[in-house]
């Protein structure tokens, strides 16, 4: 009983963290957007202006649950919970110290995959169930992404398994203990980060909610706290990938002098500020473009980089 | 200021001036083309209608006349001065420009009522189709034979055809409006897309076409526009553009305000392009005033008009950017806006809209240190230019988005009304700025812009090519500011200079009745071409000899080149969609009027 009431304490301290820092996360791109591009951001709301993200909570909160009349309801209301319960649960493996992974599964990195697998449903259903012609568009690219870019993620993943030998990130945190896998695994590190963007719909790779030409893509129709809902997933996303980037290539928890958790949370940050400086710095490229360039040509890489690392460590 | 030609065939800014009629009277029936004297000195004249097409297709074919550069009504019923022209109750007026010999003629038809129909030169120029719609919608006259002849500005339902004379000009004419639910509801139901009225298929034989509702309400249509998108899957298979949801009836306006209230209104037909606007104006109205401008005047309204080219320039550079997925560069671009607009407040006192030309010079002279402000904003703004190079134009994203999308080449460009940049991306350096120099600009040293493949990308190109040589013709107004009046000593100069009024009654009355009724321009016929900031707009001005214009005529750049996305866009992606339409660079504005 004393052992179930600690990990319903730790489950909700994890969900508490994960929250307060997406919702941070939130505040934090627009300043460093403003920072880049030679304005303020929200700076009026409590110092530095870091209520401002109170404020926009409270203010979806505040906001008509409204669905529209040719939506199909059940769908509509599910897509996004099955949005952010599949990224939410995705950080159960997450080792952010040598104690503090929720659960530490040994086929950590499959439950990982498969958690992104399910959260295209999410989306896809969302878009299906606006009835909306930008929301459908937005869905089917969405899809269509998702499933490219899923096919090298997993591949760019081996090559860290393979060195590793397991599929617990516990493990593979304890063996880059000599050496991060950045260096040997350089070529999957760019593959796994290009995937990872993919996944969470960042610019360049946010072409299901493109706004200047699908307006809002597949949560057009959404407002309230069901966007809300869409809009947290997508920074617990970037979070998400920016964790995963820290354990799976540089070496977790792993540091000199500082504890633990804060090599993992300083680590991640700086995943974290690359994903906004991407935002600030590119532009989007065409659906079928991105298609190609998914299939004709980080395919194959993520495939030649499996079979060298097989062939080294045979 | 302009250099006086030697040549007679040549007007004052370099166009060819030799008539044609002695070549087209050869052609045609003895006393089937009558000629008309036009202050402007642009050769017009009056045909019957059953040799409308046989003389427009002989000047299109034989003559060089490749753009259907106007296309337009007058209602004459109650103009008074109309000495030597054929009776009328409605003219239409079909301006054609020949680039390759740099000439223009003008074309007119004289219809009587009952029977206001015309054949339709769609299949002559293509640019013709909204050209006529326009004029159907506008004053009721038809189009025979016209493929879809439909309300184009106003909305379906309107009744009566507003530029005619007897239609009311402002609202408190009629009952105040309302909105009842039955008429909503007919006024929605009568905006419903049906795909049948443009000839479109709801099937192929392998699939359901999708119709898609691109705007008015959309964040990359730049204004209220709309497209409606016929989609295979993402692939356009048609695109019609929708407009009209701007019009104001600027053109109507004209019609009721004083020569000098006028001026403010034009600053919002192109709002990117603030004094740019006024400059057509003024010089057609001056053109019928028989007024010389002095060489500060000109050169001042040189460097005002180009510092807005750069202001609206920086704003297609930026939501170019913008749309096509590049998030910073809009912000830097509005900074950099933002200090010139300090310059413009500065000396003009406005920022968007300053309304600063005057009929006979500019409204005040340059305050002191303008110098200095001018002089730090053309050394700080190359520097920034070389950094959106790399930024964007040298972005490899960027280029595999533009490069090659929503090509049109130079016959197309022209047969469809296109100039400005987007012309000048297909590789044709026709540039009015240097082509038929007007204010003073055959006095500045500049280069026209160029490139080859008219693309998205080219059309960039050149506007940012154009920004640097706007940046060198005010440097060079910077270092060569005449001294002298910036003002006109004309009676009809308005308001006039107020220096002698107190000291004979002479100037006295004549200040007193131009500030209160506004000044009475003679009758006649001008119209005045500029190189504006997205092409060639034209302000075609009829006077009767009163306080107000007779008729009102704005050719727009923008109206032109947005019928063109059909054919830009027919078989590409909504994303290239939006980017053809970022490239246009269009404010709905200029099209509506």
């Amino acid at each position: 009983m004393a052992e179930l009431g600690v990990i319903g304490l730790r489950v909700l301290s994890l969900l508490g963290l994960l929250v307060v820092s997406a919702a941070l996360l939130t505040w934090l791109e627009r300043r460093l957007l403003g920072l880049w591009q030679d304005r303020y951001g929200p700076n009026r709301v409590g110092p530095f202006g870091v209520l401002q993200v109170v404020a926009d909570m409270l203010k979806l909160l505040g906001k008509h649950e409204f669905v529209p009349p040719f939506a199909d309801r059940p769908v509509f209301v599910l897509a996004p919970a099955i949005v952010l319960v599949t990224v939410l649960l995705s950080f159960v493996i997450i080792p952010f110290t040598p104690a503090f992974p929720l659960v530490d599964m040994n086929v950590g990195l499959l439950f990982f995959l498969a958690m992104t697998s399910l959260a295209v449903f999410g989306i896809l259903l969302g878009g299906y169930a606006s009835n909306n012609k930008y929301a459908l568009l937005g869905a089917l690219r969405s899809a269509a992404q998702t499933l490219s870019y899923e096919v090298f993620m997993g591949l760019s993943l081996l090559g860290v398994v393979l060195q590793a030998g397991s599929f617990s990130l516990g493990r593979i945190v304890e063996a880059q203990q000599e050496l991060w896998f950045c260096v040997p695994q350089f070529l999957g590190m760019l593959l796994f980060f290009v995937a990872g963007i993919a996944q969470s719909h960042r610019l360049p790779f946010d072409l299901p909610e493109a706004e200047h030409e699908l307006t809002a893509g597949f949560h057009t129709e959404y407002s309230g706290m069901k966007f809300g809902m869409f809009f947290l997933a997508e920074y617990l996303g970037v979070i998400l990938v920016s964790a995963l980037m820290t354990t799976l290539f540089f070496g977790g928890w792993l540091g000199p002098v500082l504890p633990g958790w804060l090599w993992f949370v300083l680590k991640t940050t700086a995943f974290v500020f690359l994903f906004v400086l991407m935002r600030a710095a590119l532009p989007r490229p065409r659906y079928d473009q991105l298609m190609c360039f998914g299939w004709k040509c980080l395919l194959p890489l993520a495939l030649l980089n499996l079979t060298v690392t097989g062939w080294v460590l045979l | 200021m302009p250099s006086q030609s030697e040549d007679e065939s040549l007007a004052l800014n370099g166009a060819d001036r030799s008539p044609l009629q002695p070549a087209l009277q050869a052609r045609f029936e003895e006393g089937a083309l009558q000629a008309q004297p036009t202050v402007d000195g642009i050769e017009t004249l009056w045909v019957e209608r059953d040799q409308l097409r046989a003389l427009l297709q002989h000047l299109q074919q034989s003559q060089g006349f490749e753009m259907l550069f106007d296309l337009t009504a007058i209602d004459e019923r109650l103009r008074e001065h109309r000495d030597g022209q054929p009776p009328a109750d409605f003219t239409v007026v079909y301006q054609l420009l020949s680039v390759s010999r740099n000439r223009d003629i003008r074309i007119k038809v004289a219809l009587l009522q009952p029977a206001l129909s015309l054949p339709s030169i769609c299949d002559i120029w293509p640019n013709a189709n909204w050209y006529e719609c326009e004029v159907w919608d506008l004053f009721g006259i038809r189009f025979d034979g016209h493929p879809h002849l439909r309300r184009i500005l106003l909305p379906p339902t309107w009744e009566g055809h507003p530029l005619r004379k007897d239609h009311y000009a402002r609202a408190t004419e009629v009952e105040p409006f309302s909105l009842n639910d039955a008429r909503q509801d007919t006024e929605q139901e009568a905006l419903r897309f049906r795909p049948e009225d443009w000839g479109m298929q709801r099937q192929s034989e392998d699939s359901d076409f999708m119709f898609l509702n691109l705007g008015p309400n959309h964040p990359s249509v730049h204004g209220v526009f709309r497209v409606a998108l016929q989609l295979d899957g993402e692939e356009i298979v048609q695109a019609v553009p929708d407009i009209g949801y701007h019009h104001r009836g600027a053109e109507k306006m004209g019609e009721r305000q004083a020569w000098h209230s006028y001026v403010p209104y034009t600053d919002r037909i192109d709002y990117l392009g603030g004094v740019m606007n006024n400059l057509p104006y003024v010089l057609a109205v001056e053109q019928l005033a028989g007024i010389e401008v002095p060489p500060r005047a000109q050169v001042i309204r040189v460097m005002m008009a180009e510092l807005f080219r750069i202001a609206s320039h920086l704003v297609f550079y930026g939501t170019f950017a913008q749309d096509v997925g590049q998030m910073s560069p809009v912000f830097y671009m509005f900074a950099d806006r933002e200090k010139l607009f300090g310059i413009v407040e500065a000396i003009t006192g406005g920022r968007m809209h300053p309304a600063w030309f005057r009929i006979g010079g500019v409204a005040q002279d340059l305050p002191r240190g303008w110098d200095r402000m001018i002089r730090e904003f053309i050394d700080y703004l190359p520097g920034r230019l070389a950094e959106y190079d790399t930024m964007v134009l040298g972005n490899g994203t960027l280029k595999r988005r533009t490069q090659g999308i929503g090509v049109y080449n130079t016959a197309e460009g022209l047969a469809w009304g296109a100039s400005g940049p987007g012309l000048r991306a297909t590789g044709l350096d026709w540039d009015l700025r240097k082509k038929r120099p007007y204010s003073s600009y055959d006095q500045f040293d500049f280069e026209v812009v160029t490139a080859s493949h008219g693309d998205c990308y080219d059309r960039c190109l050149v506007r940012v090519g154009e920004m640097r040589q706007s940046l060198r013709i005010i440097r060079q107004c910077l270092d060569n500011m005449p001294e002298g009046p910036y003002k006109a000593q004309h009676p009809l100069t308005t308001p006039p200079p107020k220096d002698r009024t107190l000291a004979d009654i002479e100037t006295l009355i004549q200040h007193f009745v131009n500030s209160s009724w506004g000044p009475v321009i003679p009758p006649g016929e001008a119209m005045v071409t500029i190189e504006a900031t997205k092409g060639l707009n034209a302000y075609y001005l009829v006077s009767d000899g009163s306080t107000q214009s007779y008729r009102t005529r704005i050719r727009t750049p923008s109206f032109a080149q947005l019928q063109m996305i059909p054919l830009l866009s027919r078989g590409l992606f909504v994303s290239d969609l939006i980017a053809i339409i970022a490239s246009i660079d269009f404010v709905m504005a200029d099209v509506d009027r």
